[in-house]
């Protein structure tokens, strides 16, 4: 049958699997032989790890001090700190120039809903409007503007770099090839590893906050600017050069226009990124809803962050839908002599109302800002129905059980297995694993990468950490992956599904953070539950959309060959969805390996907790060397997946 | 915000009052704020009282350990809580640094150590004692910690020798580090509800005091040198066998450069002292009357002006 022909694109690639089984084969023996085995096997010996830590310190108080980078950022930071008064004055009155704000809530709120409407339309314009309304009834209208405060800036900041960036990596390849690691790195390393640098060179407060705000937003930014300036048709280049443009016309009237799309996707992600680092930035001085949500937290307040919570899912879900609706919107043409006015008739109705309401504030108090005791926060009763719920006999039976069950039977098992597996055996098996998706580059480079990671010294803890991914990954794809699948065949399912997708993917983790801790206390459990939250997401997503891009044809091939609603979903539709779904499970991984160390606000005992205490140490070095560890082992699963994609679309002829 | 129109309007009055007398920088003095409720509110009451003689001021979130680093360099003016316990090294290492010093010293005293609820005595009757504790370690047993007890630790960045002291006084407990003071709240209030015993690290001043009575575990008397010489303590080969300070200090510390800058300012803040009850008073404002912090101070100077009053002469 035509149909099964093509899962059997693979036989040609025997070759390969044949090596990597031999390597496999070898750590399986080097697992069995441990007792056997001369120490230097089972872990690097204590002479071998050399002092990175002391060494990366020395190169950072190098370059800070003797090469006076400090000085630099300084001056930066002091031109961000003026941009950042500039927006904190506007948005929330703070005192400095231009001593013009702040803008009563009713004008902003306006504001959004006519950008609302101009971009998609009334039911825009609703979401748009209505996500302010209920930020200043909700009483957050402050801490959410010193958070907008800061994205105002930080966004454009991080959508211009990365133009930048990637514009220079579109012109010189060379550059390129240097810019590529160096952005996989800083999307893998994690967000602790950031936190440092940018609060001593950048200042406590709103500045670091901004920086390493923008340093996590740009990557997406560079990698989609050069995808869009690559993908521009040779035939449009070629248009350009005829009617004789410069240099700079060609880029400004020819490129940019043409990779309008890829632009805009990757102003999305910044925009969305930007809102990922709200909480995480409190840390470092970032005022507004996630130093509110911290300190919340501190007193157990459940339901008053809860309301934060859902206003910063709004204001993401705003942004985002917003921004996706630009990147679909074609540029409007008029025809000649249309008056002025009716050119711009949505510009100037959004004028109108910021100025209407600008005036009706300055006699409406109400319209100006909302008072505490006029506000409709209900946190105090969304916390006895929390409680009540954490509390009900039925429900802590149930996790009792759960709790008792994962940890002596399957996590603890697990951890000690892993941490008994001698180093060699493990390094082994990574490079057989790459071995058999991409030969011996891949398989070197795996290898390599857990050999680095071995020779930190810092084995032990970054096998924990391992487990604790490996863990919430699979348990992700056991609820995931079935969901995922049930959803795609059943029209009416996929978007409620999806909206929960994006909805638990913006809700600050930090929220049910607590509520896991007093289900499950402060273990493996609680934080094997807040990775899976996190990592479920992106692969119900990617298998929903995988399998909903299977081509209508080949549907109705299987159909005409009469195979049943069965064979069909594990002869067509799984195999050929299965190269997305690795993009999912890899994004699963990824975003496990960031939630780990964000796990660490529960309590580990892994790379996370030895993060957490080089803040409190200001040691930037081991600080460094603990973020690689991390980075290396999510980089090596990156790799392998992403090329084993790669090789199924190939094989399957699909791209 | 016309409030805050009208606080700077007012605070501009008075400084133009003030006038040719004071020498006060208009430059903001930047207080730091950290993630606990009575920090908070303390910021924002003395906050208020420095605008009360005339300074401008403005809040920061930091972390409670970086902030020496940050005080130093002049970032932030100035931290108003710094506990011996948890930190005292940081705030040491920043003196021999330079550029921040010791102003004052509240009334209040600080206790940080492990702690238990008082249904935890019915389990374990020996207590407060450290060795009765040590005998009933079984009861404390987790899933995760087998045999030994658990004890919950606070976040490894408050710098706490839990492992040490484990190891030093040869316990039978497991030390599992809370990644935060929230996860230590989420705790007891879920032990609360089947008043299962639980130990583990708390500090006074503290809000929950007033939410949970409890007591400290009595380890051997701290002494000098117990973190450092290992001779000190019941245990001649290691050191940190022995309590945290009962009576540890909470003080005030400043940038060295607050004097030039704002004396006035920095005058009033060499008189500020807190005891533990107003403390502990702020912090229930907060905690369990659920005041946002910046009303809480406010409503808090309000019921004791003959307190700070006499700090703005």
């Amino acid at each position: 049958m035509a149909v099964t022909d093509l899962t059997s694109g693979q036989v040609r690639r025997f070759a390969r699997p044949h090596t990597a089984a031999v390597l496999l084969a070898l750590a399986a023996l080097l697992a069995l032989a441990k007792p056997a085995l001369p120490e230097f096997l089972t872990r690097v010996p204590g002479w071998a790890v050399l002092p990175y830590d002391v060494w990366m310190q020395g190169l950072f108080d190098f370059i800070k001090d003797d090469l006076g980078l400090i000085h630099v950022t300084r001056t930066i930071s002091a031109g961000l700190e003026w941009l950042l008064d500039i927006t904190a004055n506007l948005l929330y009155g703070k005192n400095r120039w231009p001593y013009l704000g702040p803008i009563p809530w009713t004008a902003v709120a306006a504001v959004a809903a006519v950008t609302g409407y101009a971009l998609k339309g009334w039911r825009m314009a609703l979401l748009a409007g209505g996500t302010f309304v209920w930020v200043a009834l909700v009483g957050q209208w402050e801490i959410a503007m010193q958070t907008m405060s800061v994205i105002a800036v930080a966004a454009p900041v991080a959508a211009l770099a990365g133009l930048l960036l990637g514009l220079a990596a579109w012109k010189f390849p060379r550059f390129e090839r240097a810019l590529m690691p160096l952005l996989a790195v800083f999307q893998t390393l994690p967000f602790f590893t950031y936190l440092l640098p940018a609060v001593i060179f950048f200042k406590v407060g709103p500045t670091a906050g901004c920086v390493a705000t923008v340093v996590y937003a740009v990557p997406p930014m560079v990698l989609m600017t050069a995808l869009g300036l690559k993908k521009v048709s040779s035939e449009v280049v070629e248009a350009g050069h005829m009617s004789g443009s410069t240099r700079w016309q060609m880029l400004r009237h020819v490129y940019i226009p043409s990779a309008r799309t890829e632009l805009l996707v990757g102003v999305n992600q910044v925009i969305m990124l930007s809102l990922a680092m709200v909480v995480l930035t409190a840390f470092i001085g970032m005022p507004g809803l996630g130093a509110k949500l911290l300190s919340l937290m501190n007193s157990l307040k459940l339901g008053r962050s809860f309301e934060i919570g859902v206003t910063i899912v709004l204001i993401a879900v705003t942004l985002d839908r917003c921004s996706k609706a630009w990147v679909v919107k074609q540029p409007e043409h008029f025809e000649r002599g249309t008056p002025w006015w009716r050119r711009n008739q949505v510009l100037l109705i959004g004028i109108a109302a910021f100025l209407g309401f600008l005036i009706v504030a300055q006699f409406v108090q109400v319209a100006d800002h909302i008072k505490r005791d006029q506000d409709f926060s209900i946190g105090a009763e969304i916390d006895g129905v929390i409680r009540a719920i954490l509390s009900n006999k039925a429900i802590t039976g149930i996790t009792e059980w759960l709790r008792w069950f994962l940890i002596t039977w399957v996590l603890i098992p697990f951890r000690n297995g892993l941490l008994w597996l001698p180093t060699a055996s493990v390094v082994l098996a990574a490079a057989a694993a790459g071995h058999f998706v991409g030969g011996r580059r891949s398989a070197l480079l795996a290898g390599a990468f857990f050999g680095i990671v071995a020779l930190t010294g810092w084995w032990d803890r970054s096998i924990i950490t391992l487990y604790a991914v490996i863990s919430a990954v699979v348990l992700a794809a056991l609820i995931g992956l079935p969901l995922g699948i049930l959803a795609a065949r059943r029209k009416k399912w996929a978007e409620p599904i999806l909206l929960v997708c994006d909805t638990a993917q913006t809700f600050p983790s930090f929220v049910y953070l607590i509520p896991a801790i007093m289900l499950f206390g402060v273990n493996d459990v609680s934080v094997v539950f807040a990775i899976f939250i996190f990592a479920t997401v992106p692969l119900m997503r990617y298998t929903i959309e995988g399998i909903r891009a299977v081509p209508e044809e080949l549907l109705e091939a299987a159909d005409m060959s009469g195979a049943t609603r069965r064979q069909k979903l594990l002869k067509v539709q799984l195999p050929l969805a299965l190269p997305t779904m690795a993009v999912g499970f890899n994004q699963a991984i990824m975003f496990a390996f960031f939630m780990v160390i964000i796990a660490a606000f529960i309590g580990t005992q892994d790379l996370g907790q030895e993060l957490q205490k080089t803040l409190a140490g200001n040691q930037l070095g081991k600080n460094f060397v603990l973020g690689m560890c991390v980075a290396l082992m999510a980089l090596s699963f990156d790799h392998i997946i992403m090329r084993w994609s790669a090789n199924r679309r190939r094989a399957l002829g699909v791209f | 915000m016309k409030k805050a129109r009208l606080i700077l309007g007012g605070t501009a009055a008075i400084l133009a009052a003030a006038g040719a007398a004071q020498a006060d920088s208009d430059d903001p003095i930047i207080i730091p704020i950290h993630n606990w409720s009575s920090q908070i509110v303390m910021s924002h009451a003395v906050g208020k009282i420095l605008e009360d003689v005339g300074a401008n001021v403005e809040f920061v979130t930091t972390d409670s350990q970086a902030v020496y680093e940050s005080v130093r360099l002049g970032d932030v003016t100035m931290e108003l809580e710094v506990w011996e316990g948890a930190f005292g090294a940081s705030f040491r290492a920043a003196l021999e640094k330079g550029g921040l010093h010791d102003v004052a010293t509240h009334a209040a005293t600080t206790r940080e150590d492990w702690w238990y609820p008082l249904w935890t005595k019915e389990a374990c009757p020996g207590l407060p004692d450290w060795k009765a504790l040590n005998d009933c370690a079984a009861v404390f047993a987790t899933p995760e910690t087998g045999d030994k007890g658990r004890f919950l630790g606070g976040p490894v960045d408050w710098l706490k020798h839990d492992q040490e002291r484990v190891d030093a006084l040869n316990l039978n407990f497991v030390v599992v580090n809370a990644g935060s003071a929230a996860a230590l709240w989420a705790e007891i209030g879920a032990a609360e509800a089947e008043k299962k015993p639980i130990v583990l690290f708390n500090w006074t001043p503290n809000f929950a005091e007033a939410v949970w009575p409890g007591e400290f575990v009595e380890f051997p008397a701290w002494e000098d040198g117990c973190d450092t010489d290992a001779a000190v303590g019941p245990n001649p080969d290691m050191t940190y066998d022995c309590g945290n300070p009962a009576g540890g200090y909470l003080k005030i510390a400043a940038w060295d450069g607050m004097k030039e800058k704002w004396p006035t300012a920095y005058e009033t803040l060499t008189k500020v002292s807190f005891t533990n009850p107003q403390i502990a008073e702020m912090a229930k404002l907060v905690d369990v009357d659920e005041m946002e912090p910046e009303d809480a101070a406010a409503e808090w100077l309000a019921a004791n002006e003959d307190v700070w009053k006499p700090w703005t002469e």
